[in-house]
């Protein structure tokens, strides 16, 4: 690939307007990181406002074989954000608007700027529901979201982006502007693209509009935290609920590793012998809740239940929620290097995985901290180490490959949430057998033949040794 | 040795962001521009680069910092709490050091020299020659916020004629056996809006609590702060805990420093509890702000057993940052559900920024207002009457708003509707009957401003 020069520049000026066209030290490095703490400098941060403007910024890069990768927020865990290659950041935050709300046909169009929350808040107002809640639903941004097919706790009952993603507006590697699905629930017109652009990790094209599927708000919801004396117990309740022909909107759970770390907070009373707890959130009308939550509390009460909290209102549900969310921030105190890791195995493997868990981390001496969406089996795996130690990098690599294999070997994925990126490269030949990957090497080739759409993620790849990854520090 | 914190004393805070952003969400310049350098993660990156020596602040760097309102929504909702508020303004003190002030800060620098600080009102000044600025004094905030070429296009409430300190003694007597309060007021309150200062000194005075009103208290510091003058955040840091000593009081321990002004609270709190000086720190934990300490003292549920009227008038509240962002966000809803004269509505966009930050609206007009807009919809939506506040700062600019935007509204403080109730409801209240003298000038109206 080819470096920028300053004719680039210029002409990047004069697509979007020279003052969305940086190349300041500073600019370049507010865009050189996302939430994998790595940091890459970029050549250039464009902020485009249309489809067009986006089109002919690729036609751009595609004419000269420059670098290219769309950015949102940059809050993912993966490094799908990062511009390993250097190259053009192309910064989709101006392109936030929300285009239509349609409560006829239940969809709404947005630009790939807009923060998730933002959307949700907005189909709420009209009594619509948008379903999928990743945790940074607060700033991630839905071109992100479609990008990495995020999912969130309410996937459980709802599923995750990909089944809310109708159509896609795309700008592929050569800079045409494609259109994929459409408004409509039925569509087996050609190629299913739509599904392949969601998840692809900003490595097959740029999403500059999306039409989603929304469904009606559910009317009430009902929050209950139960605490369990063994993981067993917990896991158990998880498959027994669902069996009961209960889907509650949310299964969260805690492991006993989890409940040390925030045991004794202010607010938080959890007692000794609970070593395992989960939050069930049911949605629905409000009278048929009530007799659900009790039906719950029925058929999990012989599972080791140790207490069962159902809140009266929305503070006390924010009290139960507040369990679960002090879980991150108090991680820090076991170590400041976190590696967060998403795996899924099937639901009723996850005491299994829990125990390997365990096993791992007392064998290797590393604490590991476990939470997540057990609706689901998606396990929120947070080794936490201090790297300054010598060999410490050497002993997480082996836990985490340990990791991978037993999610694996358990028939799980060894990433349900954040995606490939770079973070993920050496574990992806774990789970994907050599054709498998082929097949999408293809694709990727197909559509990219120059590689230059967000170049080095999601596929392992030698090291271009005459444009070197400009990686500063690792933070 | 200066009592200010270097950058390099944040070296452990700057490690602790681990570049999620969270703080994207809260920032109300990242919200209105959408670029990383607005908020605190970007600008945490670039202090760990400066501090590490890898590069010199450039002009995008410093333009960056500029855009900080030192609000403080970025440490309170990021995960490991990083104080980005604090971090920049060091950052800011170590380029004035070097650059020397922004045009903004030389108005307040060419004069730090000065030694007189409130008290007297400084007249004919040559750099500030408009009418405003011969009533306030040198050092105060006010000079940077309200620089001439930023007044025009704004709305200001009347200048009164009669300041805070000649409009109440420096002492009002309490009931015996009730604690001692001492009342920090600030400039705004000082000198714009005296009624609010006034107010908030009669309803403590009414619910039995000596009331000081030390005359020795100056500016907070705040806009100092903001634009990087960390000399002058010192010296006004020293004359106000001078003025709150207890050698300035020695008959009566002084309970709590009340503000009735989010920003100075949060100043007085925050960022002297950040500098480096025992005196400060013991200072700092005395001061309250009122609605926490009406919650505290349970004087709320006082008011909340007064008859109801029934011709209440409609109210929203608007959250001023530093209140929001220490944590004080029930206390003042509570506050105005309780009033008998109020009927308290919620307003979309509560919690959203106006976008004045001290002198962030004279440094950053165009972002300013920018951030001010986003309130007008919540604003017209809640269709209240009043939207009261706890921020004589952010009543003003509210103000402006309703103004530009001709919504059938005004802003008011908390304190002057509590008042105006409280006077309303007190012949029928036998909890509230004192026995002190009643209360000179009582005939402040909810939301009058003397002319």
């Amino acid at each position: 690939m080819n470096q920028l020069t300053e004719a680039h520049l210029e002409a990047l000026r004069e697509i979007v307007g020279a003052e969305h066209v940086a190349t300041s030290r500073t600019d370049l490095l507010s865009h050189s990181f996302d939430a994998t703490q790595r940091q890459f400098m970029p050549n250039v941060v464009v902020h485009p406002h249309t489809t067009e403007e986006v089109a002919a910024i690729v036609q751009l890069a595609a004419c000269h074989c420059l670098p290219i990768l769309p950015r949102g927020a940059g809050s993912g865990f993966t490094g799908g954000a990062l511009p390993v290659r250097g190259g053009i950041v192309l910064v989709l935050t101006r392109m936030n608007r929300i285009l239509e709300i349609d409560s006829d046909n239940l969809i709404a169009v947005v630009e790939p700027g807009v923060v998730t929350a933002r959307l949700q808040e907005a189909v709420e107002r009209v009594g619509l529901f948008y379903p999928p809640d990743p945790a940074s639903k607060e700033f991630s941004t839905l071109g992100g979201n479609v990008a990495e097919c995020a999912g969130g706790p309410r996937c459980v009952k709802y599923g995750v982006t990909r089944d809310y993603v109708l159509g896609l507006t795309v700008v592929t590697p050569d800079g045409a502007i494609i259109h994929t699905g459409g408004r409509t629930i039925k569509n087996v017109v050609g190629y299913d693209l739509t599904r392949l652009f969601v998840g692809s990790e900003g490595t097959l094209g740029i999403v500059t509009k999306i039409i989603l599927r929304l469904l009606p708000k559910p009317a009430s919801k009902r929050t209950m935290l139960a605490t369990f004396a063994d993981i067993d117990g917990a896991a158990e309740a998880v498959s027994t609920i669902i069996r009961g022909k209960i889907i509650p909107t949310t299964l969260e759970f805690m492991d006993a590793s989890a409940i040390k770390c925030v045991r004794g907070l202010p607010g938080i009373d959890l007692p000794e012998n609970c070593q395992a707890l989960l939050i069930i959130e049911v949605d629905g009308e409000a009278a048929q809740l009530t007799p659900q939550l009790n039906r719950i509390v029925e058929l999990i009460q012989p599972l080791g239940l140790l207490q069962a909290s159902i809140a009266r209102d929305a503070d006390e549900a924010e009290a139960l929620w507040r369990v679960r969310r002090s879980v991150s921030p108090s991680l820090r105190k076991l170590g400041p290097n976190k590696f967060n890791e998403d795996i899924v195995v099937p639901r009723a493997r996850v005491p299994e995985m829990i125990r390997a868990l365990d096993d791992i981390s007392s064998r290797l001496d590393l604490p590991i901290i476990n939470f997540g969406h057990a609706g689901d089996g998606n396990i929120h795996v947070n080794v936490m180490v201090d790297l300054r130690e010598p060999g410490m990098e050497a002993r997480v690599q082996e836990a985490l490959a340990d990791i991978f294999r037993t999610t694996i070997a358990l028939g799980g994925s060894v990433s349900g949430e954040h995606g490939i990126g770079l973070a993920k490269q050496p574990y992806i030949a774990f789970e994907l057998d050599s054709p498998t990957l082929a097949v999408m090497r293809s694709i990727k080739a197909a559509l990219d033949p120059q590689g230059i759409m967000n170049p080095g993620k999601i596929f392992p790849e030698k090291v271009d040794t005459t444009h070197p990854a400009t990686e500063s520090v690792s933070l | 040795m200066s009592i200010h914190k270097q950058l390099s004393d944040y070296s452990r805070e700057l490690d602790e962001c681990v570049r999620c952003g969270a703080c994207q969400a809260q920032c109300p310049s990242y919200l209105a521009i959408g670029k990383e350098g607005a908020a605190a993660r970007g600008k945490i990156v670039l202090a760990a680069e400066v501090l590490a020596g890898r590069m010199e602040l450039d002009e995008e760097g410093k333009r960056d910092l500029a855009l900080c309102l030192l609000c403080g929504a970025c440490a309170r909702t990021c995960p490991n709490h990083v104080p980005t508020d604090a971090i920049v303004s060091a950052l800011r003190r170590e380029i004035s050091e070097k650059d020397g002030l922004s045009t903004i800060g030389k108005g307040v620098a060419a004069l730090t020299g000065n030694p007189r600080l409130l008290g007297t009102l400084v007249r004919g000044t040559k750099i500030f020659s408009s009418l405003l600025f011969r009533r306030i004094p040198e050092t105060s905030g006010l000079r940077l916020r309200f620089s001439p070429q930023n007044l025009q296009d704004r709305v200001l409430p009347p200048l009164p004629r009669r300041n805070l300190f000649s409009r109440l003694p420096e002492r009002l007597q309490g009931k015996a056996g009730k604690a001692t309060l001492a009342f920090f007021a600030g400039c705004t309150i000082t000198y714009l809006y005296p009624e609010m200062g006034e107010a908030t000194a009669r309803l403590l005075n009414r619910l039995g609590y000596t009331v000081l009103i030390p005359r020795g208290q100056g500016c907070c510091g705040m806009p100092a702060l903001s634009s990087g003058n960390g000399a002058l955040v010192e010296q006004l840091a020293h004359t106000n805990t001078a003025a709150f000593d207890t050698a300035a009081f020695p008959s009566e321990p002084i309970e709590h420093i009340i503000t009735a002004c989010a920003s100075c609270g949060g100043a007085l709190t925050r960022f002297y509890g950040e500098m480096q000086t025992e005196a400060l720190h013991d200072f700092s934990g005395k001061v309250m702000d009122i609605h926490a300490f009406l919650k505290k003292e349970g004087c709320i549920d006082t008011l909340a057993a007064l008859p109801k009227n029934s011709d209440r008038v409609k109210v929203c509240y608007h959250d001023p940052c530093h209140l929001k962002n220490h944590g004080i966000t029930r206390e003042p809803r509570e506050l105005l559900r309780a009033l008998p004269t109020v009927d308290y509505v919620e307003m979309d966009g509560a919690a959203l920024c106006c976008g004045l930050g001290g002198t962030f609206s004279a440094s950053q007009p165009g972002l300013s207002r920018a951030i001010a807009d986003r309130k007008i919809a919540g604003l017209s939506a809640s269709g209240a009457e009043l939207v009261a506040s706890g921020c004589p700062g952010c009543i003003m600019q509210l103000n402006d708003i309703i103004h530009r935007a001709g919504l059938p509204m005004r802003a008011v403080h908390t304190m002057n509707l509590a008042l105006a109730a409280l006077e309303e409801g007190l012949s029928d209240t036998a909890i509230l009957h004192s026995g002190h003298p009643p209360c000179q000038n009582t005939s402040v109206a909810p939301w009058a401003t003397e002319s």
